[in-house]
């Protein structure tokens, strides 16, 4: 299996509506992460790109579409897809095509514009259940999270109170990253809580902001990587499961497609205990609770008890176990596909000691990212070290 | 990163950018139609909601009985062909309590929407994660009582208004 | 390529302009089942990762990779969706395995077109919802201008672009697979019905619903599977740009991008003497000659009339399209890349029946995603 490493990240801000277009935020992130190693377009030989539904755009073959502004003129072009886990399956993608032999330098891009749409984006998220069976009764995407929040929260008897301090960390945290739109260093579990019900047990700040931003990342294999920095971070394991579609024949109180993305990513980073062998995580957290459950199916702690770490001060920046010093999609916000790929940056930087004000301290070496996607079903989990 | 970069790219605008059409935008309506083949498995389930009857599929390999019906078992991927009418009644598996529409317009009064899993289905279970749990609506209820593990059982729409549609069961309502 | 890979199995279901008794999951499903006999393997047991080929505006379904896994045997387990033509999804098989992840890889495409009530608005989202959607131009339009152009460029002729027509919808009839066989005059094509001027209704391919699901693995497991693998010896792909307005119109760069990778993989030097027969683009009748043309057959401007000395017939130097291609077959809209590489395997292992080419060892398969889009891929297969 060839080595494939990291060798540069770029990003733009993550904003409520964007000026640019798509094809624009697309350039912006791959112009800085190419600039960040040092690299042209002439120096890579494929292009993996990311983007979530269609719908947002209102455009058909949206991946087509935006191309050029990815920098997918006159080279291999694909776009991979999972659904809200494809910001970190486009690293996989792109990692297969250089551990393949087949590409030695690939620029992977992630971008979202989820404000085209009118009136609101959460609205293109009705044709994402069964058009026969569930779509006639007029689902809202918040549906399937305040089920599935519930199940969770009633199996294990959590408390709403201590599940808002994960929204508190990752907006505090978040409010260390420059091109964050939801940080606040001063918000308090309190907010959370006396904000607006949306869908009981969901409320307003439990919920990451529909955002619009990208975020782009050079890979490149060993021998490549070896002549162009001498800070390179390896992709150590890749990992990635799908359930079955018929999410209401499943008990949605654990993650278990994550859980076998994760054992699939940990088998091949060669991870016998992850809560001890890894330094930072990016869980995916779109909502609060589901960084917990994320955690749960990573295996960095038993199920059920993920909220332990944050209630110990095990989950902080300068904690035992760092979960999400970026500030996540709960803080920096949540362009779909570009915040997961946002979080494969976040550990980039950190490894690299260069996530400045955000910087873990204490030297960390491995890290884990992980997005989930679909009907409650999809798992992709990336694990980088130096 | 902070190390390397001053300034990151993206502009940020304001509802009012636009009403003072400082930016310009191009408006389309996407008007896609469609008619989905029902085909075999999910065709019989129609036609079962039509005379008011939930049909659920057995696999003839793992035993699992499992709803809405499929052609194939995903855990055995061996046929299911055996179908099974099933009780209208169930258990709340889970349930929100939603003040958002669809695209995201308020309202007073809730929807509640649940997983119910049918009798006479697969039980979660040691042996089994799997169950027969439909997406569906509770209704004549105070929201404030709802709760997991409450016993439900269907309202259907008068036989003569049925189309063969999931929306022949107007809701769940709870068993008193 | 050193890590070989092969084609283990093949399945298919519908190729019928209409599959009314069958969801897509069925159709799917029937196709699965039949790969997987094919091939010898237990889906639940054998297959390491599963590629879908899929949009969501065709499936009419916001992130249709939710609804692959179940009728693949797929249920957890490595599933990811390619927005791209089967081709695509064969090179994602192809490097999924070169990289040492997965040894038996799973690629799925299927068409539902007759499910679109409204297929000719859906595609008109693919154009440039600014610039150039407000125009309100039905999309054949784009395949209009490139003929106009081309014609224009390469001194190709009408009659060359129908004589396209009238030899794959013959070849077609050969076909039990295909829907379209059809007996046309010249006339009958040059004097039908037209689309897009100089682009006529029956140049253009009609849609046709169906599943192809192909079993791949590496060396040592595909020959542990069969005695007749067939092997991908090189596979390429590359895109040009998506703009309109400053694309070229006259040539396929992007196709011959696609085909210098896939050919320099395999270490095919001389495409006219190495291979057998080919299945390539035919979505338009003059998209067959252009693409002959950019796949480095003949020179520019001589497809027009190597096709009218009966080279690509059936029994002709280099067979083009036997199958009937899309315009024979039916357009499978992303499923079409598999269709020609079903096609191509059968060749390749002597079971195309009345339609076989005698002694066929090597063979090219090329695919486009459609107008308006500049995307496009190659394939060299072998026995």
């Amino acid at each position: 299996m060839r080595k494939v490493a990291v060798i540069g990240a770029g990003m733009t801000r993550f904003v409520r509506r964007a000026l640019e277009t798509p094809k624009e935020l697309s350039w912006e992130a791959a112009r800085m992460a190419l600039e960040s190693c040092e690299l042209t377009m002439d120096d890579i030989d494929a292009v993996c790109f990311g983007t979530a539904p269609d719908a947002f755009d209102g455009v058909h073959m949206n991946g087509e579409y935006a191309s050029d502004g990815a920098g997918g003129w006159r080279k291999p072009f694909m776009r991979s897809y999972v659904g809200g886990g494809t910001g970190i399956f486009v690293p996989i993608q792109g990692w297969y095509h250089v551990a393949s032999g087949m590409f030695d330098v690939v620029l992977v891009v992630a971008e979202e514009k989820m404000s085209s749409y009118y009136p609101h984006a959460q609205a293109a998220f009705l044709t994402i259940f069964d058009h026969t069976t569930e779509r006639p009764l007029g689902p809202n995407l918040l549906w399937i999270f305040a089920l599935e929040m519930n199940r969770y929260m009633s199996t294990y008897g959590l408390k709403k109170e201590d599940i808002a301090r994960v929204a508190v960390l990752h907006k505090r945290n978040a409010a260390a990253h420059p091109c964050a739109l939801l940080g606040d260093a001063n918000i308090t579990v309190e907010d959370v809580l006396n904000s607006e019900v949306l869908a009981w047990p969901v409320q307003r700040l439990d919920v990451s902001p529909v955002s619009d931003g990208a975020v782009a990342i050079v890979l490149a294999a060993e021998h490549v990587a070896k002549r162009l920095t001498d800070k390179p971070v390896w992709i150590e394991g890749v990992g990635w499961h799908l359930d079955t579609a018929y999410w209401t024949n499943r008990d949605l109180v654990y993650p278990r497609y994550v859980e076998y993305a994760a054992r699939m990513a940990y088998e091949m980073a060669g991870i016998k205990e992850p809560r001890k062998e890894i330094h930072i995580a990016e869980p995916y957290d779109p909502f609060d609770y589901k960084a917990l459950h994320h955690l749960e199916g990573l295996q960095l702690a038993p199920r059920g008890r993920a909220i332990e770490l944050y209630l110990d001060g095990t989950a902080e920046r300068d904690g035992d176990l760092p979960i999400c010093p970026s500030g996540g999609l709960l803080g920096v916000g949540n362009p779909i596909a570009a915040a997961g790929l946002m979080k494969i940056a976040e550990l980039f930087w950190q490894l690299r000691g260069e996530a400045g004000e955000r910087q873990v301290p204490g030297n960390p070496r491995r890290g884990v990212a992980q997005a989930w996607g679909d009907l409650m079903q999809v798992g992709t989990v990336v694990v980088m070290g130096r | 990163m902070t190390v390397r970069f001053k300034q990151f790219p993206g502009v940020s605008l304001s509802e009012e950018d636009f009403r003072q059409g400082k930016v310009l935008y191009q408006m389309d309506e996407l008007k896609a139609e469609y008619a989905w083949d029902s085909g075999i498995a999910i065709g019989a389930y129609l036609a079962g909601l039509k005379r008011g009857v939930i049909l659920g599929v057995r696999c003839s390999h793992c035993r699992k009985v499992v709803v809405p019906p499929r052609t194939v078992c995903e855990w055995c991927f061996r046929p299911m062909e055996e179908y099974v009418e099933l009780p209208d009644t169930g258990t709340v598996n889970t349930f929100s309590l939603c003040y958002i529409t669809w695209d995201m317009r308020r309202i007073s009064e809730p929807e509640i929407p649940a997983v119910i899993h049918l009798d006479g289905t697969s039980e979660l279970g040691p042996s089994s994660v799997i169950m027969g749990g439909i997406l569906h609506k509770l209704g004549e209820v105070d929201p404030k009582e709802v709760h997991i593990g409450m016993r439900v059982q269907a309202v259907w729409k008068p036989a003569a208004e049925r189309t063969g549609a999931i929306t022949d069961i107007l809701y769940f309502k709870p068993i008193r | 390529m050193s890590d070989r890979v092969a084609i283990v199995g093949v399945g298919w279901s519908g190729f019928r302009p209409k599959t009314p008794d069958l969801s897509y999951k069925e159709l799917m499903y029937e196709a699965a089942v039949r790969a997987y006999a094919d091939a010898g393997v237990d889906p639940r047991r054998d297959v390491d990762s599963f590629v879908t080929v899929a949009e969501d505006f065709i499936e009419g379904t916001s992130i249709f990779d939710e609804y692959v896994p179940d009728q693949l045997g797929a249920a957890l387990k490595p599933v990811h969706t390619i927005t791209g033509d089967g081709l695509h999804g064969l090179a994602t098989g192809v490097m999924l395995i070169r990289s040492g992840i997965a040894r038996v890889v799973v690629v799925e495409g299927h068409s539902k077109a007759s499910n679109l009530l409204t297929p000719d608005t859906i595609l008109a989202y693919a154009q440039d919802p600014v610039l150039n959607r407000p125009l309100r131009l039905n999309t054949h339009f784009v395949a209009g201008m490139e003929m106009h152009r081309y014609l224009y460029e390469s001194g190709t002729t009408r009659e060359q672009c129908a004589a396209v027509v009238v030899k794959n919808r013959r070849n077609a009839l050969r076909n039990p697979l295909a829907a379209y066989g059809a007996d046309l005059s010249l006339e009958e094509v040059l004097f039908g019905p037209p689309l897009a001027w100089p682009l006529g209704k029956r140049e253009t391919a009609a849609t046709t619903d169906g599943a192809i699901v192909m079993v791949l693995a590496a060396e040592e497991v595909a020959r542990a599977l069969r005695q007749d693998p067939i092997w991908i010896r090189g596979i390429g792909w590359c895109n040009d740009s998506p703009s309109l307005e400053s694309r070229e119109w006259g040539n396929l760069p992007y196709i011959q991008e696609a085909a210098q990778m896939a050919y320099q993989q395999a270490g095919l030097r001389d495409p006219w003497n190495e291979v057998d027969v080919a299945e390539i683009d035919d979505t338009y009748a003059y998209k067959e000659l252009q693409t002959l043309e950019a796949l480095g057959f003949c020179g520019y401007g001589e497809a027009g009339s190597l096709l009218e000395s009966g080279a690509f017939d059936l029994d002709g130097e280099l067979p083009v399209n036997p199958s009937g291609g899309s315009l024979g077959v039916g357009h499978m809209l992303d499923a079409t890349g598999l269709m020609r590489t079903l096609e191509a395997v059968f060749q390749l292992r002597g079971e195309a029946g009345a339609h076989q080419v005698e002694g066929a060892e090597v063979a090219l398969v090329q695919s486009w995603r459609g107008v308006p889009t500049t995307s496009g891929a190659v394939a060299i297969l072998s026995n």
